[in-house]
């Protein structure tokens, strides 16, 4: 990703955050998750949750058997008349695409809306050659022309209002822009016309390749991505290695998850289908394979469920969280749950531990996931990477927090010391105690109290239970004379 | 008679030793005879859940420990250490170990309170009253952990006088997230503040949060904002006497 190498400093983003992102955040994610029930609820719940199932377990079993699938895919596509590369990291992919774009003498490229191309940095690559780039996907369009980055990864300028949009249009396009959404999208449409036939190359990512045929599945909602991969003479697509699935029976189970996670519909609008080289379409066909580290989260049994991910983004929709900062607090490419996974996973804790935290493990995201990633799992196991270590990395969490909780472990440990400690507490809290409330409390605990009061330790259950059984020995006592 | 074994929690034990005792109360009413084993402390789930993991292990022995030799049921007044002994404990020990056998065996003992007055007792309607507007919060752990989701309502139906209503975002997590709130407190006050703007606009007298960790962000953060909806934990409404 693009050179991250300073820790995520998430606090700091949340703190930050603009309170109009946040707003517009949870507008659209209400709407999107709205839609959603809406058609998982007319599927009918059951026959849903065994879709979830079909596509966890097709997903599950292609990473398990991904050298086979990507040696299958790699035929096919040749057979049918497309070139395959395969790229260690995000400098070797942006190799092979900047070779490509000089041996075809490329000015300009027309984009479809891409994770994977957001996560190596491909545009900025190419603008670095004089190459111009065009983002086709409406919310990428905005996002680009605001300098932005996406803060979803479907619906990539959500956090903007139709109002901001329009004075963007405005001051960038030099055209008379109304915050009406239909005239913005025509005023677009209007300007990436004129791009897609100009367009020397066009590059997309993938949602799905079918290892049977050498197929690549795109599906986009406005039809830019059937422009971008048909009109300019070469396409390249970029896609992760995880992206593959194994036939066409598995891509109707994945296209049905995908369509109404995303966007609550039952079929997104425009389903391309890609097998190598065809008739009036581009006249080269290049797939380049990623894999920037997914090989090795493939390793961790645990994590790899990470991999299965369709990119909806229904997890960052219901999560919390993500609803109370927005996607730029998670610092990286991959915002919401699915980047608390993925940013630590492929750029280390050290520099992405702190996003395994930033979630209260409520589960409300592997509730909604439509291949059923086990998330909270996934950010437990990545919780211990930080703190102790594991086969995959060394811990990041400095020697005095472990102390700290050694010490409070030893305590907790002993039932004598946890009864002298739960004693010391009402002792001590008398100087901050206001009737029934700790209005505030020393560092490190003022962090709670920076929100609420914390409640005083009223506690003597114990004490309580012991005159209780004295009390019914003696009643019983008596009643014995 | 049935008989239970009160797992009662650090928060429950620290903060809220009233719904312990009324909790006590209320199982002897409904014939239950309460053991109280003195040895125990904590489950392990604020190590296991903060990335301490052989902490948490080692305290998931000691638990064992203290209730190993008892009979009859565990009953705790929270969700969140209840999942965590009966889903995590035996996930913690490698299968066909000696540890993992004795986690499944405890595991199946241990019930939350609305889980155990709704399955084992067979008991909703314990006699209550509580003639008030009341809504319903939905812990995670509970609901989404457990898959206890409509057993607090049915109790709460039962109750004289009380009339439940709906809020919005009732199966919203509160913000409490354990360490969550400390390590992220900014985040975590904007949850609650909002958890607390659903509860308040929903016109309840009081809200029902059976989970200790959730009942004391949510009564703080009612605090903090100045409102006077009382935050309860189920077994307090169920042991509400008032006359409907």
């Amino acid at each position: 990703m693009k050179e991250i190498t300073e820790k995520i400093d998430f606090r700091e983003n949340a703190r930050t955050a603009s309170p109009a992102i946040v707003a517009a955040t949870q507008k659209s994610t209400r709407t999107a998750l709205q839609k959603r029930a809406e058609v998982v609820t007319e599927f009918g719940e059951e026959r849903w949750q065994r879709l979830r199932r079909a596509g966890h377990d097709l997903r599950l079993h292609t990473m398990i058997h991904l050298d086979r699938y990507l040696s299958q895919l790699e035929e096919k596509v040749i057979a049918a008349g497309g070139q395959v590369h395969w790229a260690t990291d995000a400098e070797e992919a942006k190799k092979i695409v900047l070779d490509l774009a000089s041996r075809h003498d490329v000015r300009n490229v027309v984009k479809v809306k891409s994770m994977v191309t957001e996560e190596i940095d491909l545009n900025h690559a190419l603008e670095e050659r004089g190459i111009r780039v065009y983002e086709t996907d409406l919310g990428e369009f905005i996002v680009q022309l605001a300098g932005q980055r996406p803060s979803h990864i479907t619906a990539p300028a959500l956090h903007m209002t139709k109002e901001e949009i329009a004075a963007l249009f405005r001051e960038k396009l030099q055209v008379d822009a109304r915050p009406i959404p239909a005239e913005l999208t025509e005023l677009a449409r209007q300007r990436l016309r004129r791009e897609f036939l100009n367009a020397d190359m066009g590059i997309s990512g993938g949602n799905f390749l079918v290892a049977e045929t050498g197929t690549l599945i795109l599906v986009t909602n406005e039809g830019n991505g059937r422009m971008c991969t048909s009109l300019p003479p070469v396409h390249v697509a970029v896609v992760g290695i995880e992206k593959v699935i194994p036939d066409w029976e598995s891509a109707a189970v994945m296209l049905r998850l995908l369509a109404r996670s995303v966007s609550g519909s039952k079929i997104t609008a425009y389903n391309t289908f890609i097998t190598g080289v065809r008739e009036g379409g581009p006249k080269e066909f290049h797939l380049v394979l990623l894999d920037n580290g997914r090989s090795r989260i493939l390793a961790d049994k645990v994590a790899r469920e990470a991999l299965l991910c369709i990119r909806c983004g229904v997890c960052m929709n219901t999560c919390p969280v993500y609803n109370q900062v927005g996607g730029y607090a998670y610092g990286a490419v991959y915002p919401g749950p699915i980047g608390s996974m993925l940013t630590p996973l492929l750029m280390g804790t050290r520099i992405a531990g702190g996003l395994p935290f930033a979630s209260t493990l409520c589960g409300a995201c592997a509730e909604l996931c439509p291949v059923m990633i086990p998330i909270p799992e996934i950010l437990l196991h990545l919780r211990r990477r930080f703190v102790e270590g594991d086969e995959f990395e060394a811990p990041s969490l400095t020697w005095a927090w472990k102390s700290v909780a050694k010490a409070v472990r030893f305590v907790l440990g002993s039932p004598s010391l946890y009864r002298l400690g739960s004693r010391l507490t009402r002792t001590f809290q008398a100087p901050l105690r206001r009737g029934d409330w700790l209005p505030s409390l020393p560092p490190p605990l003022n962090r709670w109290t920076l929100a609420r009061p914390f409640p005083a330790f009223k506690g003597d259950f114990r004490g309580w239970w012991k005159d209780r059984k004295r009390e019914e020995k003696s009643k019983g006592g008596k009643f014995n004379e | 008679m049935e008989k239970v074994q009160l797992f009662v929690t650090c928060m429950g034990e620290n903060l809220l030793p009233d719904v312990l005792q009324k909790m006590v109360g209320l199982l002897e009413r409904m014939g239950v005879q309460c053991e109280f084993p003195e040895a125990q402390t904590c489950c392990g789930q604020p190590f296991f859940n903060s990335g301490f993991q052989a902490e948490g292990r080692e305290m998931a022995l000691r638990w064992m420990k203290a209730f190993a030799d008892t009979e009859g049921y565990i009953v705790a007044p929270s969700g969140s250490c209840v999942e965590f002994v009966k889903h995590r404990y035996p996930a913690m020990f490698p299968g066909g170990s000696e540890e993992h056998q004795r986690a499944v065996q405890i595991a199946a003992r241990v019930f939350e309170f609305s889980q155990f007055l709704v399955h084992i007792l067979k008991i909703t309607d314990v006699g209550a009253s509580f003639p008030h507007r009341v809504a319903c919060h939905s812990p995670c752990h509970l609901t989404r952990g457990l898959g206890v989701r409509t057993e607090q309502q049915q109790l709460l139906r039962a109750v004289r006088g009380l009339d439940l209503i709906p809020f919005n975002e009732s199966e919203t997590c509160c913000g409490f997230g354990g360490i969550f709130s400390v390590v992220y407190p900014e985040v975590s006050k904007a949850m609650v503040y909002e958890k607390v703007r659903h509860i308040v606009a929903s016109g309840a007298e009081a809200v029902v949060v059976s989970e200790p960790g959730c009942l004391v962000n949510i009564r703080g953060g009612l605090r903090k904002m100045h409102s006077d909806v009382r935050a309860m934990h189920l077994i307090e409404i169920l042991t509400e006497r008032g006359a409907a």
